[in-house]
């Protein structure tokens, strides 16, 4: 073969390899640029704002690690952290046990079945806004039949009647709320987890004289372990990101939260949109993101360990 | 034997039991709310004697809404947005997904983890400069902020090529020796028989959207730009007191949600179930 041919079939080679590429960017561009743009562009932002100080007007001025330094002597900030995590602790435990006790229930041979699972996902897809104002309105400390039962059927005092969504009671009511909306709908991670483990299992157990409880302990919970972790996983990245929930229950009508509801989110929010303390905000929106990649991180090491499995 | 039955009935007794008041805890609220939107306010905390359903239901709140509020406007917001999101949504990530399922490229692997990477990333850590970004693009104030902010999500990407990636390639190969172009191979093979990783991220998009709370908060000043949601919250601000109005915007606001939820309900169901497994 002459040098010359060698060299067009590499030209060729070389033009269709460049034409399936352009073919290929041109299917990934519509959502790239988009995603560059609006996710990419802003997260890089994300990170040179926290070591700013900027009102959006003036010019910016560099601090250093200054805004993290206010930050761990800033009262507001650690009371917003603590409830976070209080939150996040209340509410991912109680929310595995009620999704996993309903899948376990709903996977046994029950009428009904479908019909109680669509319920189960109306608190799920239900708008914020409405299912908050029921809630709020049912657990109204002066007004609300809660209350009136406690007072008609249980003779509390009218002055003992609690206040739901203030002081520590508020952190309480997030927690049950949330495991109210969440239930379902980690409860069909579980029914599918359910269906990975092989039925033989059950009737072996059966066979030994196991009893409900045992094939529960030694059968079912062994066999969900992976759903399990991811669901934990899962339900803690969502608590740490609580905004809208806290807002609506225990912000009132001016939506502003005290320091026994405030949440890492909303300081973020009121920082940046309410005093303008941008790089300040970010500074706060640099812990969220340490929680969240510290538990993704944990994620990943524990699901190349099931992968092995 | 006999007992044994007995112990069995007792516990499918027990079960349903449980069941029942599950069930209970989930319905009740939604029961308050449809009995409220139709009473008077000093009717909804009545509760001696507690009625259900008021013997001169209230229809009235239902027209009122649309009256004291621009509710019209906020649904017309909303089911703009809506659509425009969910059809966009589809649109780029399918087409996203195809290459990076089916096609080999320069730098396909890099371009893939810079989706993987925002995986760690939640929303509301980069919100703020979000917002200062789009604001210098003057978008602040316009329905199309939320478009862009919701509209080419890294979750979409995924989920589809997840299911592409499942679709074998002899199916694409067989198309491309007949001649087919990629364009053609996408439009006429693949997306028809993805239609369940679509109708999973069209529910999915459409009840994240419609019921988007913080995005609409930040964007949207202007009364005639308010979304459902802002606007329901507008209620409970401005009529504290007026508990039967809001519970009547509250039930048009679920109107749609649940439509769609029950007409799309397994696909729902298989999406969730999918991320389960495979993580």
């Amino acid at each position: 073969m002459s040098a010359g041919s060698t060299d067009s079939l590499q030209k060729s080679r070389k033009r269709r390899n460049l034409k399936k590429n352009l073919i290929a960017y041109s299917f990934i561009a519509p959502n790239f640029i988009g995603f560059a743009v609006f996710t990419l562009v802003p997260i890089t932002f994300a990170f040179m704002l926290a070591f700013l100080e900027w009102d959006g007007n003036n010019p910016v001025k560099f601090v250093g690690l200054e805004n993290f330094k206010a930050l761990v002597k800033d009262k507001f900030f650690i009371a917003s952290l603590k409830n976070t995590i209080i939150y996040s602790i209340g509410t991912v435990p109680l929310t595995l046990a009620t999704s996993l006790a309903l899948a376990v229930i709903l996977n046994q041979q029950i009428k009904g079945r479908a019909f109680f699972r669509t319920l189960g996902f109306f608190p799920y897809v239900a708008s914020l806004v409405a299912v908050t104002s029921v809630w709020t309105m049912v657990f109204h400390s002066s007004k609300g039949p809660v209350n009136a039962i406690l007072y008609y059927v249980f003779k509390v005092p009218k002055e003992k009647l609690p206040n739901w969504f203030t002081g520590s009671l508020a952190l309480v009511m997030l927690i049950l709320f949330s495991v109210w909306r969440f239930m379902g709908y980690y409860m069909v991670m579980f029914l599918a987890g359910l269906q990975t483990i092989p039925r033989e299992l059950y009737e072996a157990g059966t066979i030994d004289g196991a009893n409900t409880w045992q094939r529960f302990r030694y059968i079912t919970l062994p066999g969900l372990k992976p759903t399990t972790f991811l669901v934990s996983v899962m339900l803690t990245i969502n608590c740490f990101k609580i905004y809208d929930i806290a807002v609506m229950l225990a912000g009132g009508s001016t939506n502003t939260l005290s320091v026994s509801s405030m949440v890492l989110v909303y300081y973020i929010y009121q920082n940046a949109f309410n005093f303008w303390k941008l790089g300040y905000s970010s500074a706060v929106a640099m812990v969220l993101f340490v929680l969240v990649l510290t538990v993704t991180l944990i994620q990943f090491k524990g699901q190349s360990r099931y992968a092995n499995e | 034997m006999k007992s044994i039955r007995a112990m069995k009935t007792l516990k499918k007794s027990i079960l349903y039991l449980i069941l029942i008041i599950m069930a209970a805890i989930m319905i009740l609220p939604f029961l308050w709310m449809l009995s409220s939107s139709v009473k008077l306010d000093r009717e909804v905390f009545n509760m001696n004697p507690f009625v259900w359903i008021p013997k001169k239901p209230r229809w009235q709140n239902y027209a009122d809404i649309w009256t004291k509020v621009p509710f019209f406007k906020f649904v017309q917001n909303t089911v703009f947005l809506t659509i425009v999101v969910t059809c966009l949504q589809i649109l780029t990530s399918s087409f996203a997904a195809y290459a990076f399922a089916k096609l080999d490229f320069k730098y396909k692997n890099k371009l893939f983890f810079a989706y993987i990477a925002t995986i760690a990333m939640p929303w509301q850590v980069y919100m703020v400069p979000q917002f200062l970004m789009m604001r210098s693009f003057g978008l602040n104030d316009r329905l199309l902020a939320i478009i862009c902010l919701q509209a080419f999500s890294a979750f979409g990407v995924f989920l589809m090529r997840q299911f592409y990636l499942s679709i074998p390639d002899s199916l694409c190969e067989a198309a491309r020796i007949d001649g087919m172009t990629e364009y053609g191979i996408y439009a006429k093979i693949m997306l028809p028989l993805s239609k369940p990783a679509i109708a999973t991220l069209t529910i999915f998009t459409f009840v994240s959207t419609w019921n988007d709370y913080l995005g609409p908060l930040i964007y949207l000043k202007s009364q005639e730009k308010k979304t459902i949601q802002l606007g329901l919250k507008m209620f409970i601000n401005q009529y504290s007191s007026e508990y039967g109005l809001i519970m009547a915007g509250s039930v048009m606001s679920l109107i749609p949600v649940i439509v769609v939820f029950l007409s799309l309900q397994k696909y729902f169901v298989e999406g969730i179930a999918s991320t389960g497994i495979k993580g």
